[in-house]
């Protein structure tokens, strides 16, 4: 069947550049410009590799103890030294590069994920729902995360957790206290949101809530959700490398960068061994600046005023 | 004459606010026959589009609330269905066309994604299926190129073709009633031509019957079989299209029709109806457009007029029209 009225075809040409993810495109044009920001991007995409792809190519990626290579500075075989076990700290530093940035990536997932369910959900049905997701949030956020997560990790240090497991329960751990913030802020552009007029006309189209929510609400919100989905990562690296470092997140033989600056605890190490501690460190500090430099470069790429 | 497929009978709509009730639709009677295109005109806050989504049951909660009267869809009792039996009539058995195109449609989602969401919900398509579903509706309305457009986003759309999207997204189902909300207004009047011919095709592909919210008596003119002439919540007037044009009854609707503009009549200063639509607070028992009439007389501040049959279909709520008028 077709139509007698024809909207003019010319239009249509000129004004539809008609591709998937124009706005994406937009944003990272925008980012590139952004020299700051890009100088984070790239520091995080090589540590990536580093810690990633960097182990395969190391001699010493079993880890293996080795008696007579103890605390030995750094030199042609051992770029970075070695530990008191005589491991590589190279190599070390990638494989707890693995660990830090899995964990705080999954448990920035993680709230993200917990943090929007409940945000649109609360935001978009108000009233009880509201109340409870909001003062449960309330409560977790007026109590301080650290102090929060030592009393979490104290314990699982009593019930002696396997070891294996505490990674996953660190994850858990922060994004327990990494969701409300999170809900809170999708909450809020929901309550917006659902008085937009397109959502009146996914109403007069019968749509079902799920439909409504997900696939109608939570999208309009994803540019800010980015911004501070990235930053969270940083947070949730600098939190599990407090916990680790205070032996109350992940503990050895797992490598993370907090608990390889451990080493410092001891003076003599702290003072003449710096290259136990020093990496792990800068590693740490690089990467949270990064991602933090990375995060205020997207919003200011996706912030609605300097768009279109 | 075929029957009625929407029957609205003695509705209310009230919203409740902090300075009082607004009487946004304050005892509105009409019926939508099959295929056929009923028009209601009104100056802007008469409740012309409280009226339609009193209709739809989507009246702003909690202030708003429909007090009175009762709504059938094909003999259905609207007011009495359940939250999901209404989710399952709208877009399917009776769909709506928003004013602002540019605002109606999501701004994240991709044109294609938004035409194939009733048809999923209502239609329970595959997704192959609703998607060659889709490129044929939107080729349908008049737009080339259907499968690039199927991936645009509003923004890059003009507000033309983004009507011809929502008209497309209405239709999707096969409505039996479309409620059109001033589907033009926001568009150029060249661009308008080609929306009300669109839908006058669809009315008459499709039998589908058209409720039409307009202000404007040129859309009317050109599309309305039938005319409800609102004021301040209530009907003042109402007739067949061709009747009620050439035989206005009530002062109100005699100066919509002269304040219209005709080409080769150019006058000083156009006409136009002094005052504007009272408050719909507290208003008092008399006819609402008293104080604007030229033929206001006494009784007009006392009481208010009912709609009375006056010739065959035309009926007028107003005292010059009624024998009584003198007694009171
Ligand atoms: N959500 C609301 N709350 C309070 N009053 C409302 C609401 N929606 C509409 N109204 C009132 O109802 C009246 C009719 O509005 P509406 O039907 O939108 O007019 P129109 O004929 O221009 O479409 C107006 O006076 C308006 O102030
Ligand atoms: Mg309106």
């Amino acid at each position: 069947m077709s139509s007698i009225v024809t909207e003019t075809a010319g239009l249509a040409g000129t004004r539809t550049g008609a591709r998937r993810s124009s706005l994406w495109r937009d944003t990272f044009a925008k980012l590139k410009k952004n020299k700051v920001a890009m100088c984070g991007l790239v520091f995080l995409v090589i540590m990536f590799l580093f810690c990633f792809i960097g182990p395969f190519f190391s001699p010493y990626a079993s880890g293996k103890v080795n008696t007579v290579m103890i605390n030995k500075p750094p030199s042609m075989a051992h770029w970075l030294g070695t530990d008191n076990l005589g491991r590589d700290i190279l190599t070390r530093l990638m494989q707890a590069g693995r660990i830090s940035l899995t964990v705080g990536l999954a448990a920035m997932l993680l709230s993200v994920f917990i943090g929007s369910v409940l945000g649109v959900v609360a935001g978009y049905y108000r009233g009880v729902v509201d109340q409870i997701v909001m003062r449960f949030a309330d409560i977790l956020m007026t109590i301080p995360g650290l102090p929060l997560l030592f009393i979490i990790g104290a314990i699982l240090s009593e019930w002696k957790v396997p070891t294996d497991y505490r990674i996953y329960i660190v994850m858990l751990m922060l994004s327990l206290i990494g969701w409300p913030e999170l809900a809170r802020l999708v909450r809020s552009q929901i309550l917006s949101l659902r008085e937009r007029e397109f959502m009146q006309a996914t109403e007069s189209l019968g749509l079902r809530d799920h439909r409504k929510l997900f696939f109608h609400l939570l999208p309009n919100t994803i540019p800010i959700l980015i911004v501070v989905a990235t930053l969270r990562v940083g947070g949730a690296i600098l939190s599990e490398s407090v916990l680790s470092y205070l032996g109350l997140g992940v503990v050895p033989p797992t490598p993370t960068w907090g608990n390889m600056i451990d080493a410092a605890n001891t003076l003599i190490d702290f003072q003449k061994r710096p290259w136990l501690w020093i990496p792990p460190g800068f590693a740490i500090f690089a990467t949270v600046i990064s991602i933090n430099l990375l995060g205020d470069g997207l919003r200011d790429a996706l912030d609605p005023k300097m768009k279109r | 004459m075929t029957n009625a497929l929407l029957t609205i009978d003695h509705l209310q709509t009230h919203f409740f606010t902090p300075s009082g009730v607004v009487k946004a639709v304050n005892d509105i009677s009409l019926r939508v026959r099959e295929g056929e295109t009923v028009c209601i005109v009104g100056e802007s806050g008469c409740g012309k589009s409280v009226t339609a989504m009193s209709v739809l049951g989507l009246v702003a909660e909690p202030q708003g609330k429909v007090v009175g009267g009762d709504i059938r869809f094909d003999g259905v009792d609207l007011l009495q269905l359940s939250p999901l039996e209404k989710q399952q009539l709208r877009g399917n058995d009776i769909a709506m066309i928003f004013q602002e195109p540019m605002s109606s449609l999501n701004p994240v989602l991709t044109i294609g994604e938004q035409i194939m969401e009733p048809l999923w919900e209502h239609l329970l398509l595959s997704k192959k299926e609703a998607r060659a579903k889709a490129i044929e509706l939107i080729s349908l309305v008049g737009i080339p190129r259907p499968e690039e457009i199927m991936n645009a986003y509003p923004h890059q759309l003009s507000g033309g073709m983004l009507q011809r999207i929502m008209i497309a997204i209405a239709i999707s189902c096969n409505p039996r009633l479309l409620i059109a909300d001033e589907p033009t207004t926001a568009l150029d009047v060249t661009i308008q031509a080609q929306i009300l011919d669109l839908l006058r095709e669809i009315k008459e592909t499709y039998n589908t019957a058209i409720l039409l919210i307009t202000h404007d008596l040129g859309v009317v003119a050109e599309m309305a079989d039938y005319v409800v002439v609102m004021y301040a919540g209530k009907v003042i007037e109402e007739g067949p299209v061709l009747e009620l044009f050439s035989n206005p009854r009530h002062p109100y609707t005699r100066g919509l029709l002269q304040a219209k503009p005709v080409i080769g009549q150019r006058k000083k200063r156009l006409n136009s109806i002094p005052g504007q639509v009272p408050n719909l607070i507290g208003l008092a028992d008399s006819c609402y457009f008293h104080d604007r009439c030229e033929s206001c007389m006494s009784v007009c501040r006392l009481k208010q007029p009912e709609l009375k049959q006056i010739d065959d279909g035309h009926r007028v709520a107003c005292w010059l029209y009624e024998e009584e008028s003198g007694l009171a």
